[in-house]
């Protein structure tokens, strides 16, 4: 019964009060009247009876602690007293709890990734022992698998309980409104008893089911079981046919599945290896992921596969010569380019974070000195040390919940915001993303976060503080309303503050200024094409429907004609693959008429008609492009590009020469050199490329983009040029039209680059804001502490001018400390973000000078009100306020 | 003394023996002179105990709140001789039986002292 009385009680506190009040009084006038009637003056009686009492104001305090719910009712008014004690000093609260806000809404939004990215376990059984296995070459370390590699890997490796392979393709989706465009994983039969995963309905694929002549089954994506078939139970069992084949629905993948390399995937299906590719060493199409066996680490993986791939290169040299391997945890593949981005974004938000409560401390350091007379008052009044430091953490603690509840506010917005930085195109590369929310993961460093900084808030005010109350300036603090002090401490401590947050602003602005000039870099990158007014689509004429070569042709260049000839078109062409792609396919080349000794040289390849270069804009060095009569029956040539030349050619004329990529049985007459074209990703240099006649192509060049420059804006085209191709063939699969610098704009390259740019930028900007209110606050501060010393220099004769020279000499000292400072840790904080920067040195000598400007003016500005303030100090007031 | 421990009948006496006996103080006046305010069992305590104890006064209050809180007196307010509104409190009957309880941990404490002192 006590309890629930105590706590209804404090909702009755004004009563209680009253009640207790009055019965204290009672006391106190009952034994003065008896004092009187023993004789005593009434003046006399009642100053016996207070003694007698005691500490009337303790007493009544103590007494409705026991009957409001004891401690709880302390806190409650505590909180009060915090809110008031906020309330009564709003700039001082609003200023504190916003920028303590601003710092951790950013440091939840971007953890809040960082937990949905790195720290939330992949989907899949036991991740840490699943490795992405690749063959090496001389190109580098990732590089597909061939059909018959896999076998042996899987047949001859001791490390892997299970090893397995995978592919993509695209598949044309049979649907009653024609053929629709659908993204597969073409995966062996083990591949998702590796990863560990059960699907949501039905089975997994079974061993032998990838095998020649197995009957064909189809495992849903999640997604397409939710959108194609209304998350129908019964769809186990039905038909789906893909590229004219039927094949049968055995089971529905979890929705939290996902698997990044080959995202999205609409159907999964079991790799039959019953293609030319599949019986030919040569053609490497595959990529393998492997589970270890217990006690095995991936080094010892990686050397055992090695000494395969090193016997399977001396067995077959034509095929395997040079190839090694390669073993990765597949978490590095899937999230190995997140890492450094998060890794720095979440250096940034602690930075953010470290400068927002220095601030708020700071601010609090202030106030305590503020305050230091009414603490000393309260002191001298009777209240406890511990009640007063409890009062104070009370204040920090309110502060920072404040805060928090602001910041989650924040975070979620900023989170919906952040997701909008990434393009619709980059999601299916990043499906955690999907799962990103304000979770417990989240709620808790929420709560750290606020805890700490809650702690730090009170323990700086209360070292303080306690000094205070022990006595030691107690007299002091009486006298003067508190000054003496505080000169020394504050200046010496708050001025080292100050720095170190303009240190960090602009460790944080050279970061920023060094990720928007590689991102600008990157952007203005000569890729040898003019992306505007050029809009692509891809196109896959399935062999089901033209079994024959010349048919595909026929049909490609009816297509391009039609398309050629829509209203507001300039120039169309065809190509194999689009520039600022993956930048992969490549092929073996040897020259004519060079000593061959089994060198592996590898240079990209590129299907091209007579169109495409026109179109793009790419640039001819030397010789001629292609024209329509480099058909299929006439003398194969090529054109090559100028890395190629570079590479291969130095000092010779590349034009005549004669090429084979089929190991020598044929040759291509080189007739013209093209200008380096960005095949691969914008950040990575241009790689040696060969570009053939499309007509030329062996199988007739039946999956390729069409390229069309548009006189009009190319977006207006896009509807049109999907709806033209799909009239001459409704069976033809067609991707999503997108216009080419949309398509370089969203590529990951430059993604990556400019979401980095930004976000890094938004934080300096906030720190140097930041900076500036805590530089802003420590000059006006000591200016304030100062008026005194200020209006007795004046008085005795200095100018304003040297006033506001000595507070500006104040201010410029901390803030110089504090950028040089910024300046030496921004080369190391470059340094470690090296591998995000493109075209650009981590010493750029410009953006240290810039910064270094952009922070001296954002901290003279910050200097220069107090400055004034100080200068304008009238010394009558300031001497007569004493 | 407050760092004794006596034991009896499993009850151990310890924690604040002053607040203890403070409360022993209080119920005794209330079990000898039955309804009576804050300022009279002051008064009562100084005088039964030949004044040889002395309470500051303005302590009373918490521990009366206290123990009507914990439901061993109960109040209410009345008029006074010299018709002032004073807070009367009474014994409860679980105040009776905490106050035999405290009467007898009392006892054994004051023992067990004596025994202690007296021991050579």
């Amino acid at each position: 019964m006590g309890l629930v009385r105590r706590i209804s009680n404090l909702f009755r506190r004004s009563q209680i009060d009253r009640e207790i009040s009055a019965e204290l009084e009672a006391h106190i006038a009952l034994r003065t009247e008896e004092n009187i009637a023993s004789g005593m003056t009434p003046e006399a009686a009642r100053r016996d009876a207070r003694v007698r009492f005691g500490n009337q104001a303790s007493a009544r305090e103590r007494t409705v602690a026991v009957d409001a719910a004891l401690k709880l009712y302390g806190i409650v008014s505590d909180i009060r007293y915090a809110c008031r004690q906020l309330r009564r000093n709003p700039g001082f609260a609003i200023t504190a709890i916003v920028v303590l806000a601003l710092g951790m809404a950013a440091s939840i939004s971007i953890f809040a990734f960082v937990d949905a990215a790195l720290i939330q376990p992949l989907p899949y059984r036991n991740p840490s022992r699943l490795m992405a296995i690749f063959e090496s070459m001389s190109l580098g370390p990732q590089f597909h698998i061939s059909y018959l590699d896999y076998l042996d890997w899987k047949r001859l490796n001791k490390a892997f309980a299970s090893l397995d392979v995978y592919t993509d393709a695209r598949l044309g989706l049979s649907t009653p409104s024609g053929t629709e465009s659908s993204d597969c994983g073409v995966v062996s039969a083990g591949f998702f008893h590796t990863l560990g995963v059960k699907p949501l309905l039905g089975r997994a694929f079974v061993a032998g089911e990838d095998l020649p002549g197995a009957p064909r089954s189809a495992i849903l994506s999640y997604e397409t079981w939710q959108k194609r078939y209304g998350s129908r139970k019964d769809v186990l069992g039905s038909t789906v046919t893909l590229n004219n084949i039927a094949y049968t629905i055995v089971g529905v993948l979890p929705s939290k599945f996902h698997f990044v390399p080959l995202e999205p995937v609409d159907f999964w299906l079991p790799l039959l290896p019953d293609d030319d590719c599949a019986k030919e060493r040569s053609c490497h199409n595959y990529a393998g992921i492997a589970r270890l066996k217990d006690g095995i680490t991936e080094h010892a993986a990686e050397a055992d596969l090695s000494a395969i791939a090193n016997q399977l290169a001396r067995q077959y040299p034509d095929a395997d010569a040079n190839r090694g391997a390669t073993v990765l945890p597949l978490s590095e593949l899937i999230l190995g380019n997140m890492r450094p981005i998060l890794s720095v974004l979440l250096c940034g938000v602690m930075l953010l974070m470290l400068i927002a409560c220095v601030n708020v401390a700071s601010l609090l350091l202030v106030r305590s000195e503020a305050r230091k007379r009414e603490i000393a008052v309260r002191g001298a009044l009777g209240a406890s040390s511990t009640r007063l430091l409890q009062q104070l953490t009370t204040e920090g603690l309110a502060l920072a919940v404040c805060s928090a509840v602001l910041a989650l506010a924040a975070a979620r917005l900023a989170m919906t915001l952040l997701l909008k930085l990434v393009p619709e195109s980059m999601t299916p590369a990043m499906p955690y993303l999907l799962h990103l929310r304000l979770n417990l993961h989240v709620l808790a460093f929420a709560c750290t976060l606020a805890a700490i900084s809650a702690l730090l808030f009170c323990i700086v005010p209360a070292i303080r503080l306690a000094r205070i109350v022990r006595g030691a300036e107690m007299r002091d603090a009486l006298a003067t309303g508190g000054r003496g002090f505080v000169g020394s401490l504050w200046r010496r401590f708050g001025s080292h503050l100050v720095a170190i947050e303009i240190a960090t602003a602009t460790v944080l602005l050279v970061g920023a200024g060094l990720l928007s000039k590689s991102f600008y870099r990157l952007l203005h990158t000569d890729i040898g094409l003019h992306p505007e007014h050029v809009a692509a689509l891809d196109v896959a004429i399935s062999s089901g429907r033209y079994p024959k070569n010349t048919d595909a042709i026929t049909l490609r260049r009816n297509i391009l004609e039609q398309v050629a000839n829509l209203p507001g078109m300039q120039s169309v062409g065809s190509s194999g693959e689009l520039p600022v792609g993956t930048g992969e396919d490549s092929v073996l080349f040897r020259v004519m008429g060079r000593p061959y000794h089994g060198e592996h040289v590898e240079v990209l390849d590129r299907d091209v008609d007579p169109g495409y270069f026109p179109t793009i804009g790419a640039r001819l060095l030397r010789g001629r492009y292609f024209t329509k009569d480099d058909g299929p029956n006439k003398p194969p040539i090529l054109i090559i590009n100028e890395a190629l030349v570079r590479k291969y050619f130095p000092g010779e004329d590349p034009i005549g020469k004669k090429i084979s990529t089929d190991e020598g049985s044929s040759y291509m007459q080189v007739v013209g050199i093209v200008d380096d074209i960005k095949e691969g990703p914008l950040d990575t240099p241009t790689r040696p490329a060969l570009y053939v006649p499309i007509d030329q192509d062996g199988d007739g060049g039946r999956a390729f983009f069409i390229v069309a420059r548009t006189r009009i804006p190319e977006q207006e085209m896009l509807p049109l040029l999907a709806s033209t191709i799909k009239k001459i063939d409704p069976g033809l699969v067609l991707s999503q039209p997108t216009s080419m610098p949309a398509r370089i704009h969203d590529s990951p390259a430059a993604y990556l680059h400019r979401a980095s740019a930004w976000l890094v930028g938004c934080f300096a900007a906030i720190a140097l804001l930041l900076g500036a209110v805590g530089l802003y606050g420590v000059i006006a501060y000591s200016v304030s502490q100062r008026t005194r010393e200020i209006g007795v220099r004046i008085a005795l004769g200095a100018q304003r001018g040297s006033v506001y020279r000595m507070i500006l000499r104040e201010a410029g000292w901390l803030a110089a400390t504090g950028i040089s400072l910024g300046l030496v840790g921004s080369l190391f904080a470059s340094a470690l973000m090296r591998k995000l920067l493109y075209g650009t040195q981590a010493w750029d000598i410009a953006t240290l000078m810039t910064v270094t400007g952009v922070m001296a003016v954002a901290t003279l500005l910050a200097s220069l009100i107090p400055a004034r303030r100080a200068a304008s100090v009238n010394p009558i007031e300031a001497l007569r306020a004493e | 003394m407050s760092a004794l421990y006596l034991e009896a009948k499993g009850y151990i006496m310890a924690r604040n023996d002053l607040q203890g006996s403070l409360d022993l103080l209080v119920l005794k006046t209330l079990a000898q002179r039955g309804k009576l305010h804050g300022y009279g069992i002051v008064q009562h305590i100084q005088t039964a105990s030949d004044e040889l104890l002395q309470v500051e006064e303005g302590s009373i209050y918490p521990a009366l709140h206290r123990m009507e809180q914990s439901g061993w007196i109960g109040s209410e307010w009345a008029l006074t001789e010299t018709n002032r509104k004073a807070r009367y409190y009474r014994l409860t009957n679980a105040g009776r039986r905490q106050l035999k309880e405290a009467e007898e941990s009392f006892e054994l404490l004051v023992k067990g002292v004596r025994a202690m002192l007296r021991y050579a």
